[in-house]
């Protein structure tokens, strides 16, 4: 019994330990940071923004989760109901799991893999099918036309998001997550060598969690509300927490993969005072501010300018720059790992 | 370990029943996502066995990228399921046939192949510990190195099959006007606006 309890339980308590540690503040992120970009969105278009709830509207984003907690989940009859009601926890489930290779610090990671971030891509391109199903299962017009954008945009941008994550690797010389930011302690972060990709890389992944300006399989315009029209309570919740999540998880992927991560910007004295995960912490945040920037002064694409975009421009460009990436490694002999 | 038994077991499981529920699914998007199961189970079960490159792979090139579209095309099929279903025993004899050829190859090429001895003394050497070597490298290794032209030739295959897609469905219309960016960005402010000072009751 006691072995039992050594090998098997406390593993198990700790891990469910770990994996609470991780949800609970992420979900409170994204609470506060549908507030953000309300206050965010409300300040550059010169509007208060929500200031009722709490002090400062804080309570805001807690008030709205509990108005769609009491709400009556609505199931057209002629959805396919299994799909329409694993659709959004998927997409949910998705954008929490990811989570478990993300370092926060040195060694402050969940599951230290050796294929991380492959791993954190399969996850990642996996998020098109919470769309997808949701957008047939609702049998139903404009969820589907939402469905067939959304899984077309998402593959096309997953080939150079592919392309700028294998230039990193080439710097790197590991498919470890901390690795990664490892060899940015050694060097520069990767943002000075490689910044075209790092442009590539952000606008894809505006494109890959479908925010504005690619925000087209939800395009109100067109679309009413894309894949969510069906949706109400807490299907449609899931559905928000998801995208929400998985904006924060793209921001750290672009951290993690060039902006160091953890790290100090300047190794000395007043810097490195304030600990790894708050340096995290703050990059995370910038970005999402570029996020909700980009989102309140954008116009929207039209489908075959992001097609184009997507596949003339950003492929052959990302592709150059692996082929010159991995020349300049060579021919300057800094491979690294060899 | 006895948990690793149990996780083997509940994932195979899994795969087998979603690999029988494709075919047997009465609708066909039905059918793809227990595909899409399927293939992730299976990784799981390379996760398992310590290959988690493979698996990583798996993942990302199958159910990240091949399903999708397959359940693209899948989804925008029009086709009356129960039409499908009625020339079921009609066709059983032949798709038993199929089967059966199949079956006896495959038990033909796994009975009488002799893998090369060189290969079956890599196998029964140890693997080394996964915290001297990853497996992503010893496969990237073995394939840049011992398997390269078959690794390219394979990789050429799949280029021409797609440059021949391409070249088969692309038809040039006749009267369709494209977006050229280049003219778009090469568009100055000059060329289009121009400010007039408009006198009161005189016009332009």
């Amino acid at each position: 019994m006691a072995e039992f309890w050594s090998i098997y339980l406390l593993p198990g308590i700790i891990i469910l330990a770990q994996i609470l540690a991780i949800v609970v503040p992420l979900l409170l992120c994204v609470a506060m940071l549908t507030y953000a970009e309300r206050k965010i969105m409300a300040a550059m278009q010169l509007r208060m923004g929500p200031n009722v709830v709490g002090p400062f509207g804080l309570l805001q984003a807690f008030a709205d989760g509990a108005k769609l907690f009491f709400k009556e989940t609505v199931l057209p009859t002629s959805a396919n109901k299994i799909i329409f009601l694993i659709a959004p926890m998927l997409l949910f489930l998705l954008s929490m799991v990811a989570w478990a290779v993300i370092p926060f610090d040195e060694g402050m990671v969940v599951s230290d893999i050796n294929v991380g971030i492959l791993y954190l891509f399969a996850i990642s391109s996996l998020g098109v099918y919470g769309i997808v199903m949701a957008g047939w299962a609702s049998n139903s017009k404009y969820p589907f036309l939402s469905a067939l954008r959304s899984a077309a945009q998402m593959v096309s941008y997953e080939v150079s998001i592919g392309f700028v994550i294998i230039t990193v690797l080439l710097c790197v010389g590991s498919l470890n997550v901390s690795d990664v930011v490892r060899a940015q302690a050694e060097g520069v972060w990767f943002v000075i060598p490689l910044f075209p990709m790092f442009i590539i890389f952000f606008i894809s992944t505006l494109a890959e969690t479908n925010r504005h300006p690619f925000d087209l399989p939800e395009a109100e315009a067109e679309l009413v509300a894309g894949y969510q029209v069906e949706y109400s309570s807490m299907t449609f919740a899931l559905f928000f927490l998801g995208e929400y999540a998985n904006m924060i998880l793209m921001s750290g992927m672009t951290a993690i993969l060039f902006l160091g991560g953890w790290l100090p910007p300047f190794d000395i004295a007043p810097f490195n005072w304030i600990p790894g995960p708050i340096w995290f912490f703050l990059k995370i945040a910038f970005l999402l501010f570029v996020f909700v920037w980009v989102r309140a002064t954008l116009p929207r694409y039209r489908y075959d300018q992001l097609m184009r975009l997507g596949w003339k421009v950003f492929l052959p460009f990302s592709l150059l720059w692996v082929a010159l990436t991995a020349g300049v490694l060579v021919a300057f002999d800094m491979v690294p790992n060899t | 370990m006895i948990l690793q038994g149990i996780t083997f077991y509940i994932f195979a499981t899994i795969a087998v029943a979603g690999g029988v529920m494709v075919v047997a699914a009465r609708n066909p998007v039905h059918s793809v996502l227990f595909l899409i199961l399927t293939f992730f189970t299976t990784a799981a079960l390379f996760v398992l066995i310590g290959a988690e490159f493979l698996a990583m792979v798996l993942v990302v090139v199958y159910v990240g990228a091949v399903a999708v579209l397959f359940l693209f095309v899948v989804m925008m099929l029009d086709i009356n399921f129960v039409e499908m279903r009625e020339g079921f025993l009609q066709y059983m004899p032949i798709g038993m046939l199929v089967g059966i050829i199949l079956l006896v190859e495959l038990l033909m090429v796994l009975g009488t192949a002799s893998i090369s001895p060189e290969v079956l003394a890599t196998g029964t050497e140890p693997i080394p510990d996964l915290t001297q070597r990853q497996n992503t490298a010893a496969i990237g290794d073995v394939i840049y190195t011992k398997y390269i032209y078959a690794f390219q030739s394979a990789g050429m295959i799949l280029l021409i099959a797609m440059v021949g897609a391409i070249v088969l469905t692309l038809r040039q219309r006749p009267g369709v006007r494209k977006q050229k960016v280049a003219d778009q960005l090469a568009r100055r402010r000059e060329d289009s606006v121009e400010l007039k000072k408009v006198q009161p009751g005189q016009g332009i």
